[in-house]
């Protein structure tokens, strides 16, 4: 059955159309000198107007390499960040750690860590499957390149990006 | 023909077109994303400055920056297209638009040279003959590139320039009936002394002749004007190249300095139609209040004729800024109310316009 739409009633004004095109211009004139005087801002001016400071905590930017609280590094190198990333952005070279050192015990730490922040897709998976709490997600996130290379985050610049995180790691437990 | 002349002329041409309209041209673009964008509560490109140099100037740089884009463009052509008739058609839309601006009078006298390049007497005629040929340029566009939406666009843009430019003619015929003449010249020159059209407040034209006249004179501007927005496919008559159903309308196959020549086209044929409209109801060149009228045979003093084509471009700049202002307050009307706004209300009103100030000339004394 069709259905019959009620067309709505216009009054003679409506039906003129000119007093809708004069109200319209109305309110795009007060649109453009709300903004041309500056009291609308919507826009940030963004190289120099960033939204930084208004970041949430939980905001998931690069990831990084973090180091405790006496600048020794959390990694032990065990790759479930590499294994577990989706596009397969984490490179690690593991090394063992000599016996002679006085965390012997610990026995692995990363040679070399990689990022590739071409394929990096920020979803923080490396930061959730971190057995030691040595991988986060932090606030930066404008990184460029003139080379793929530049692109690729090294170890040194992922703890120049992490800093320092405190909080207790079983690892530094003598005990255990 | 002596040379003088033809110096004269060619100087003429260059100042008005080369330096005036084609630079406000590439301006009136970037007053159209500027004023778009802070009616949108954007910024709209406030960057391009100067170049190597931290000054930005509000983004005036802009024009210049798109017009080197624009050349240095690869200028494709598709193997679908005829290519005698693709080549052409740019060229059609932008040369009309620029030839009208022949009998527009952009200022009184400087040097005692007379302010407009051919002082013809039949100047609307002439303006309506050429302007009337750039739907070449759109059909040729729409039916040489060989495919659907160009096609599309072709054909709604011809089919509604033809339409609108019934009433663009009928609508400025009750000017013509009042001053009497066909000459742009004169027509301002009357202006300046007894009032301008659209403000009947000095001279012979404060009287209940004039302001009894000043109805038609209005229905007139708002006729002339709306066809004039249908005429140079600006929205809200856009429907030749409307973006959200035909892609790019006419112009979709087309890329770097042809695509170009397509919007300088359209902006030139902007801003001559505002040049017209602004000739023929607000005064020309003249000042309002009859300020600075030249005394005939009076030689006019450079600060004088300066003022006069400063203030001709400043009309001009204010109707194009209302221009994009309705741009971006309207919205785009449907196929069939564009024509029924055009035969059925435009036509009958243009008409009936012209019996009614026969009418009021005829009656009132």
């Amino acid at each position: 059955m069709a259905i019959v739409v009620k067309r709505p009633k216009l009054s003679f004004w409506e039906k003129l159309y000119l007093p809708g095109i004069i109200k319209g211009l109305g309110i795009t004139l007060r649109h453009f000198f709300l903004s041309l005087t500056g009291k609308t801002k919507v826009s940030m001016q963004y190289p120099e107007e960033k939204w930084d400071s208004h970041l949430p905590e939980y905001y998931r930017g690069a990831p990084a390499l973090v180091t405790d609280e006496q600048g020794r590094e959390r990694c032990v190198a065990c790759q479930l960040c590499e294994f577990i990333c989706p596009p397969r952005a984490i490179t690690i070279h593991p090394e063992e750690i000599p016996s002679e050192d006085k965390w012997a015990k610990v026995e692995k730490r990363p040679q070399e860590f990689e990022i590739d922040m071409i394929r990096c897709i920020y979803c923080g998976l490396c930061e959730e499957v971190c057995p030691e709490q040595a991988i986060f997600l932090r606030k930066e996130y404008a990184f460029t390149g003139l080379k793929r290379e530049d692109m690729v985050h090294n170890k040194k610049r992922l703890y120049e990006i992490g800093g320092v995180r405190e909080g207790l790691v079983n690892k530094w437990n003598e005990l255990k | 023909m002596d040379i003088t002349f033809i110096l004269i002329s060619v100087a003429k041409i260059i100042g008005l077109v080369f330096l005036t309209i084609l630079p406000m041209v590439a301006y009136s673009v970037w007053a159209e994303r500027r004023v778009s964008a802070l009616i949108q509560d954007r910024v709209g490109p406030n960057r391009v400055g100067i170049p190597f140099t931290k000054i930005r100037l509000a983004g005036l740089g802009q024009p210049i920056a798109d017009g080197i884009k624009f050349l240095l463009k690869e200028d494709f052509t598709p193997s679908h297209v005829r290519k005698g008739y693709y080549w052409l058609a740019p060229a059609l839309t932008m040369v009309p638009a620029l030839l009208t601006c022949a009998v527009l009078p952009f200022g009184s006298e400087l040097f005692g040279i007379k302010m407009v390049i051919a002082d013809l007497s039949v100047g609307p005629l002439f303006i309506f003959a050429i302007a009337s040929l750039s739907v070449y340029g759109i059909v040729l566009a729409g039916w040489a590139s060989n495919s659907k939406y160009p096609f599309l666009g072709g054909v709604r843009s011809s089919s509604q320039m033809i339409s609108y430019e019934i009433s663009l003619g009928l609508s400025i015929v009750p000017i013509l009936m009042i001053f009497g003449q066909l000459n742009l010249s004169d027509i301002v020159m009357e202006q300046a002394r007894n009032g301008w059209a659209l403000l009947p407040l000095w001279g012979d034209r404060l009287s209940l002749k004039g302001f009894l006249l000043f109805i038609p004179i209005f229905i007139s501007f708002v006729i002339f004007t709306t066809s004039m927005f249908a005429e140079t496919n600006r929205l809200p008559f856009d429907l030749p190249e409307c973006e959200t159903e035909l892609v790019a309308g006419y112009h979709t196959e087309y890329s770097s300095m042809k695509f170009a020549l397509f919007f300088l086209g359209e902006y030139a044929a902007m801003i001559i139609g505002s040049g017209l409209a602004v000739t023929l109801f607000l005064g020309g060149w003249s000042l309002p209040f009859g300020w600075l009228v030249p005394e005939d045979g009076a030689s006019v003093p450079f600060w004088m004729g300066a003022l006069h084509i400063l203030s001709f471009l400043g009309k001009v700049v204010a109707f194009i800024l209302f221009f994009i202002w309705v741009r971006w307050s309207l919205p785009r009307f449907r196929y069939d109310q564009l024509m029924r706004l055009g035969w059925v209300f435009f036509f009958e009103i243009a008409l009936f316009n012209i019996l009614l100030t026969a009418g009021i000339l005829l009656f009132v004394k």
